[in-house]
């Protein structure tokens, strides 16, 4: 298998930017960005082909992870936190508590942890 | 109705698939205060939210208290609270295994961040629990031989607690004093070291003044003294960088809930070469090696392994970004302010726990004031009481100005903006309350505080 692409690493960082940008949470969001930014900052000059495989799975792995937590930040309703100027919009409601008076564990989270 | 209900919904989510615009994270700091509008669960409504909305919750700087769960921990643990309920101590079916093997993967998490071995971890349910073993634990068995304790005045509740009911039971304890800086001086340590000294326990990062001990210097002491050496470790676990062989520490308490883990979940560190014998608080069915029975909270140390070993990768990242804000903060309200003192050494300090003290202002006045940011005066444990700190008063601060106090924590979800507020607010009310001082007033005027007979009525 070819080693990840100039190509496939731009593609890779801009769907993990897009996604952290849904997180409902100022601060989640915020980190999510800044540290994405950041780590892919800081690897850009890695040049061992081994390395930079290591690196993209781990950071398709960390995509996996935002895109299985954003909806569940999301879909539990509380009040934002200080520097929002409005609340978050919603992602699909898709919310693992019941009691919160959502509906079913929807089958997409279901897929994600592969249960 | 419902149709078009279900309709509009499916037609959210497909707009909504590549996520939806999000309104930027403001540079303009509107707060807005609107009424309680009761929050319906039906996604498709919000999807335009109205521009009145709820009142938005304050902005969190207390990390000293308790902090937000990572993503990633509670991503790890989602499994182990859906479908993977088993009990780890289950030897008969899959479900006992895979919460077994999740068990031991999680200890092997939390060892490899403190340079332990995983035998050498024991789950408890947070950093009390693992104070209270170490300290009860090991005095009692070897009570026989040893009946001297040692500790310092600036410990948590659950310590100085431990050793108050230790001395219930016919222990001695000697409550070493700090210096002004916070720091335990090395030679009384080595002067209150007695033929009969059982435990030593000193904490790594003092949760109220941000202060660390020198840990390895203590441990040299303790291992030549054939002492044992206990640190809690709650809020230094993860952001500073740990080694207990290094650092000769033969017991060390961790907190989940300290490092972007769940509540509810800690560990203790046991040395096993050479062996440090503890007798068990809690009886039960002989789990975690007979030091702690009880049935083992899967998601929940799940949780703490995911927690430490996010801790580890990001611990250089978050060091240096925690030291630049926490430099920022200070330097900004100390331009701004005169009159404020830090307490506790600033040289050996954790960056992400600052204690200010404002002179001429009251501590809780300050806080209520400051109602849009989340803020403590001295420790959770103790916030209940007006009592000032006793971790204050340890080192030596004056009354008035312990009683002026705020601890401003920032943490690894901590943004520029939020402390930039935080300093803005902290400035102007500083400035408004000490207008309406007439302490600040006599100050001014040139008077020393300190000359004035006041009289009694």
């Amino acid at each position: 298998m070819a080693a990840s692409s100039r190509a496939q690493v731009l593609d890779l960082y801009r769907a993990m930017l897009r996604e952290s940008k849904r997180f409902s949470a100022y601060n989640y969001r915020t980190y999510a960005v800044r540290r994405i930014r950041d780590a892919f900052r800081e690897n850009k000059n890695v040049k061992d082909p081994v390395e930079i495989q290591t690196l993209v799975n781990k950071a398709k792995r960390d995509l996996g992870i935002i895109r299985r937590q954003c909806p569940l930040s999301s879909g539990i309703k509380s009040h934002a936190q200080g520097l929002q100027q409005r609340q978050h919009a919603v992602g699909p409601g898709c919310a693992v508590w019941k009691g919160c008076g959502m509906e079913e564990p929807s089958p997409k989270i279901m897929g994600h942890l592969n249960l | 109705m419902l149709l078009r209900a279900a309709w509009r919904r499916a037609a959210v989510a497909v707009t909504a698939a590549p996520g939806p615009k999000p309104a930027a994270p403001t540079r303009g700091l509107r707060l807005r205060v609107g009424d309680h509008a009761p929050q319906s669960a039906v996604p498709a409504d919000t999807a335009a939210a109205p521009e009145a909305g709820p009142v938005l919750r304050p902005l969190y700087m207390d990390v000293q208290a308790t902090t937000p769960l990572d993503p990633r921990v509670l991503d790890a643990m989602l499994p182990y609270l859906i479908n993977y309920y088993g009990n780890p101590h289950s030897r008969t079916h899959a479900y006992g295994w895979e919460s077994e093997a999740a068990m031991e993967r999680a200890r092997q998490q939390v060892a490899s961040l403190i340079g332990a071995d995983p035998r050498e971890i024991i789950f408890t349910s947070g950093a009390t629990e693992s104070n209270n073993i170490a300290i009860k634990g090991v005095a009692r068995f070897y009570r026989s031989r040893k009946k001297h304790l040692i500790t310092t005045q600036t410990e948590h509740k659950c310590v100085l607690d431990s050793c108050r009911s230790l001395e219930a039971e016919g222990f001695q304890v000697t409550y070493l004093p700090v210096q002004k800086s916070g720091i335990i001086d090395l030679k009384e340590l080595e002067a209150a070291i007695q033929p009969d000294t059982s435990l030593v326990s000193v904490m790594t990062v003092n949760n109220e003044i941000g202060v660390k001990q020198p840990i390895a210097e203590i441990g040299r002491i303790c291992s030549s003294r054939k002492v044992y050496f206990h640190t809690d470790a709650a809020q230094a676990v993860g952001k500073i960088p740990l080694d207990v062989n290094d650092m000769k520490i033969d017991l060390m308490s961790i907190s989940g809930h300290k490092i972007y883990g769940p509540k509810g979940v800690g560990a203790i560190y046991i040395r096993r070469r050479p062996r440090v014998r503890v007798e068990a608080l809690q009886s039960g069915g002989g789990q975690e090696r007979g030091m702690r029975s009880g049935t083992v909270p899967t998601p929940l140390v799940v949780g703490l392994g995911a927690a430490c070993e996010v801790a580890q990768q990001e611990m250089e990242y978050d060091h240096k970004r925690i030291s630049k804000l926490s430099e920022r903060l200070i330097q900004n309200i100390m331009k701004s302010l005169p009159d404020v003192v830090m307490n506790g050494d600033p040289e050996h300090h954790y960056p992400g726990c600052i204690n200010l003290s404002f002179a001429y202002v009251e501590g809780e006045s300050l806080l209520m004031a400051l109602k849009d940011v989340a803020l403590s005066s001295g420790s959770a444990c103790t916030s209940a009481s007006l009592e000032p700190s006793y971790v204050l008063r340890a080192i030596g601060t004056d009354e008035d100005l312990a009683h002026s106090s705020i601890r401003f924590g920032v943490g690894r979800f901590t943004t520029e903006e939020e402390v930039d507020y935080t300093v803005e607010k902290c400035i102007q009310h500083v400035k408004r309350l000490r207008e309406m001082s007439p302490l600040w007033e006599m100050v001014q005027d040139g008077i020393d505080l300190k000359s004035i007979k006041w009289t009694q009525h």
